[in-house]
């Protein structure tokens, strides 16, 4: 999929965006196990659930923020997930004045 | 004629000379292919080695399935040509979706470098073609995303659709079904996390991987005449 290049604009807003990138649910998670197995030893008995992911930050340039998910939306589904494997859950706020 | 086998080197790849001396011994041409390369050119058969393309960011192969040569290996594969992907080769056809799955992190979260037992399943894959089921290989393994890992539709599907090439005797890194290595439909687009060019030479403790390389080359000669 092609995505087509965002001109850089003086004039355009930025958006800050968050990726949180996670293993779907029942996707084994090794470390994610390791790490709540570990807790114990720690003294804590209270934590479960426990899954590991990674966080992408991108600042995006477009027109609004419909136009700036659209292109993160694609960008997820084409390369920064892998969709037999992972979720994305994205976050989007308008970057403060530059 | 001698069969010529492209291997294609992205950056970060590391086993495309281990691959073009293995089949160079079993008689055929090899032919590295860069990246950045628009077309293939003239081959019969196409290896993508193992290493670390682009140093394995984001995803193993997520960044090298989008290289120009992806689109030649891409029609390559549609025409019926053979193409085996080996470690990280395995790792970007399944991100390109030219085989289904993924390769996850081993289960024991260890990087694993070891000779392993392999028995081959399927009889009709590029890498497997006149090797009779059941045949038992000692091939190394060197990863640390080899946990091959489905959905279970597609599971099922690749044991209906006799699609699984090798299985793990003994498995190491948790693969879903022992999965070592799968072929699509079709049968010429081959995956496995072992390096059968590691094993092509009795110096190196075994020479089973010729059994699968010797396959290839056939399915490649094959790929000529039709």
């Amino acid at each position: 999929m092609a995505l087509a290049p965002v001109a850089g604009c003086a004039s355009m807003p930025a958006f800050e965006v968050l990726v949180e990138v996670t293993l779907r649910p029942g996707i084994a998670d090794p470390q994610g196990a390791t790490i709540e197995r570990s807790l114990p030893l720690l003294g804590v008995h209270s934590v479960s659930g426990v899954r590991v992911g990674k966080a992408i930050r991108l600042t995006v340039e477009a027109s609004d923020e419909g136009e700036a998910r659209r292109l993160v939306d694609a960008l997820c589904a084409s390369f920064l997930t892998n969709p037999v494997i992972e979720d994305a859950s994205i976050s989007l706020a308008a970057a403060s004045v530059r | 004629m001698a069969a010529t086998v492209g291997i294609v080197v992205f950056p970060g790849s590391n086993c495309e000379h281990d691959v073009a001396e293995a089949v160079t011994r079993l008689g055929a041409t090899a032919r590295l292919v860069f990246h950045k390369a628009p077309s293939l050119g003239a081959v019969d058969a196409v290896v993508l080695p193992g290493g670390f393309a682009h140093g394995d960011a984001l995803r193993p192969g997520a960044i090298a399935r989008f290289s120009p040569v992806m689109g030649a290996v891409e029609r390559f594969a549609a025409e019926g040509g053979p193409v085996v992907g080996i470690c990280n080769g395995f790792q970007v056809l399944c991100e390109a979706g030219l085989l289904p799955g993924a390769l996850q992190k081993n289960r024991g979260l260890a990087f694993l470098c070891q000779e392993v037992e392999l028995v081959t399943v399927s009889e009709r894959s590029a890498l497997t073609t006149g090797v009779p089921p059941a045949t038992r290989l000692r091939v190394p393994i060197n990863h640390f995303e080899g946990c091959y890992t489905a959905d279970p539709d597609v599971l099922a599907g690749l044991e209906e659709q006799d699609q699984i090439v090798v299985r793990y005797v003994d498995n190491p890194n948790g693969s879903a079904g022992d999965i070592a290595g799968i072929s699509n439909k079709a049968g010429n687009v081959v995956g496995l996390m072992p390096h059968p060019e590691r094993a092509s030479l009795e110096l190196l403790g075994s020479e089973d991987g010729n059994v699968l390389l010797t396959a290839l080359l056939k399915s490649a000669d094959r790929s000529l005449t039709c």
